[in-house]
């Protein structure tokens, strides 16, 4: 399939449907993650991303023969692999002798949340989760390396502004429509972020959520505008912030004598302290991903705007 | 009591099911597409809408309850709006009616012989 | 009965699948996401019902949300010059002539 914006389509629903999967195997927070990840936010990205470089796939003129072998040797030492492993669902593996057991029987007294998926996430793997948490930020650094435009003068925003506002004079429904449902989104996201502990939900989903309302904001009302409202330097602080966040914790609980992320020493009570370090590191990871994904869009876009306002420069210049 | 409250909640469910399946159909018989968003945004609404209250006849607590008029009230918001939208969308980037597309090439065709 | 009602929305996803890989226009293919989505949040809801667990509501609920804004997005950046059905420039020369 040449036409890439199909391409983009299917991969949406493509997210959709194997979000769809994940619930009916009972993994509600996997569900969770790919429909506000997998559907959502990358769609988003990519969309941006192609309109920059252009809708058709470019002619290939290498032939990919040798890429296919190496593929087709690595998927078959892989296969090879998993030949040694036990079968899918097998009741004697070695997984549902030691560790999902423990999980399961004791992560009730150990931790006290009703929800296992948040207590393995950020408790008892939580150095794993700021591994990926550490990644994400990584990812924001790495687009305004790459693809931060320098501040234009004030005049030239306006100037994006007018464009903006006279383009965007048409969708005068879906603004309002919009208005209505972007504080709900925000609570809804500040809910997802609190009953982590109890259903379906956390930090990473929450900050997708928060990220994905403020995207909407932008999309419809102008990247000029929801820059006045969110900061750019204020948006790389928090996203800084969020991760130290994350670190300090697993500091503090090395300073009252635990090990690195042990929660248990954080308060006097175990179990409350397990409550507290993982609220806090909830909170850590939502800041980190909702400001990263933020950061990822706007400069995404700005970048856009910005070619597109160097040609018609260009433009009206040519035709003077 | 609880007869009355299955055999409700199934027929909603079900003439539902028969919107949404019929708008489905719609959209994949339909010739154009503006006839087959009129299909879609038609059915989508009121099937969902007739799902999720059949649904509401069996929830349990108050709290599924709860979430269950948030969604049917989202999707009353939603859909409408993200109609009308890409209507508006299709129609201003220049996409027209089958029906229309003839009657213009004929008009067009009548001007030319005429000026000819 | 909700096992009856699972099984035609999945049908319908089906046939909205077919739509957005033949669809010939750009926009047959944004309304089948569009239809897929809405379906996937009834497919959810009723699958918690199927399966007793009513907490997947939360799930339907961002997937409502999430397909909101997506529709939005691809909405917005379709409206850029090179997605235009019928190129701009025709419409200019058409003026000048």
């Amino acid at each position: 399939m040449k036409d890439l914006f199909a391409v983009i389509m299917l991969s949406g629903i493509y997210g959709l449907l194997s979000a769809s999967f994940f619930v009916a195997m009972d993994a509600v927070d996997v569900a969770f993650t790919e429909a506000a990840v997998g559907a959502g936010i990358s769609t988003l990205l990519m969309l941006v991303v192609i309109t920059m470089t252009g809708r058709k796939e470019k002619p290939t003129r290498h032939k990919p023969i040798s890429a296919l072998f190496v593929v087709i040797i690595t998927g078959g030492l892989l296969i090879y692999g998993t030949l040694d492993m036990p079968y899918f669902g097998a009741a004697d593996a070695p997984i549902h002798n030691h560790t999902s057991p423990r999980y399961i029987n004791d992560s009730m007294q150990e931790i006290g949340i009703p929800n296992i998926v948040t207590s393995v996430l950020a408790s008892y793997r939580a150095f794993d989760t700021f591994g990926e948490v550490v990644v994400i930020f990584t990812a924001g650094i790495g687009v305004l390396a790459m693809l931060s435009v320098a501040r234009r003068k004030e005049d030239e925003d306006d100037e994006i502004a007018s464009i903006n506002d006279s383009m965007h004079q048409q969708h005068l429904v879906i603004r309002i429509v919009a208005k209505m449902l972007i504080p709900f989104i925000l609570l809804f996201a500040l809910y997802v972020q609190f009953h982590g502990d109890f259903g379906p939900g956390g930090g990473f989903q929450a900050g997708v959520i928060f990220a994905a309302a403020i995207i909407l904001y932008a999309m419809l009302f102008g990247l000029a505008t929801a820059r006045r409202v969110i900061n750019q330097t204020f948006i790389q602080l928090i996203a800084a912030i969020g991760v130290l966040l994350y670190g300090c914790v697993g500091l503090v609980s090395l300073m009252n004598g635990g090990n690195f992320f042990d929660y248990n020493v954080l308060s006097s009570d175990p179990i409350a302290g397990q409550h507290l370090g993982i609220l806090i590191i909830e909170w850590g990871v939502g800041c980190t991903v909702a400001s990263v994904m933020v950061i990822i869009f706007f400069n995404f876009a700005g970048r856009r705007q910005f070619q597109s306002l160097k040609k018609q420069t260009k433009h009206t210049e040519s035709s003077k | 009591m609880d007869t009355v409250i299955t055999i409700s909640s199934g027929f909603f469910i079900l003439v539902g099911c028969f919107l949404c399946f019929s708008g489905g159909v719609g959209l994949l018989r339909f010739p154009d597409f503006y006839t087959r968003m009129h299909a879609v945004g038609v059915t989508d609404t009121l099937g969902a809408g007739m799902i999720l209250i059949g649904l509401m006849f069996i929830s349990s607590d108050i709290l599924v309850f709860a979430k269950l008029v948030m969604i049917l009230l989202l999707t009353l918001l939603i859909g409408p709006t993200t109609s009308h939208v890409l209507a508006k969308a299709a129609y201003h980037n220049g996409l027209m009616p089958k029906a229309l597309n003839k009657l213009k090439k004929n008009n067009d065709k009548e001007a030319n012989s005429s000026t000819l | 009965m909700l096992i009856a009602a699972t099984l035609a929305i999945f049908v319908t996803m089906i046939l909205a699948i077919v739509r957005g890989i033949t669809g010939p226009t750009l926009y047959d293919r944004i309304l089948a996401v569009n239809m897929f989505g809405t379906k996937t949040v009834l497919l959810i809801a009723l699958l918690g019902f199927v399966m007793g667990r009513p907490e997947f509501l939360d799930i339907a609920i961002v997937y409502a949300l999430i397909n909101f804004i997506s529709v939005i997005g691809v909405l917005r950046y379709s409206d850029t010059d090179q997605f235009n059905h019928t190129p701009p420039q025709n419409e200019q020369t058409e003026k000048e002539r």
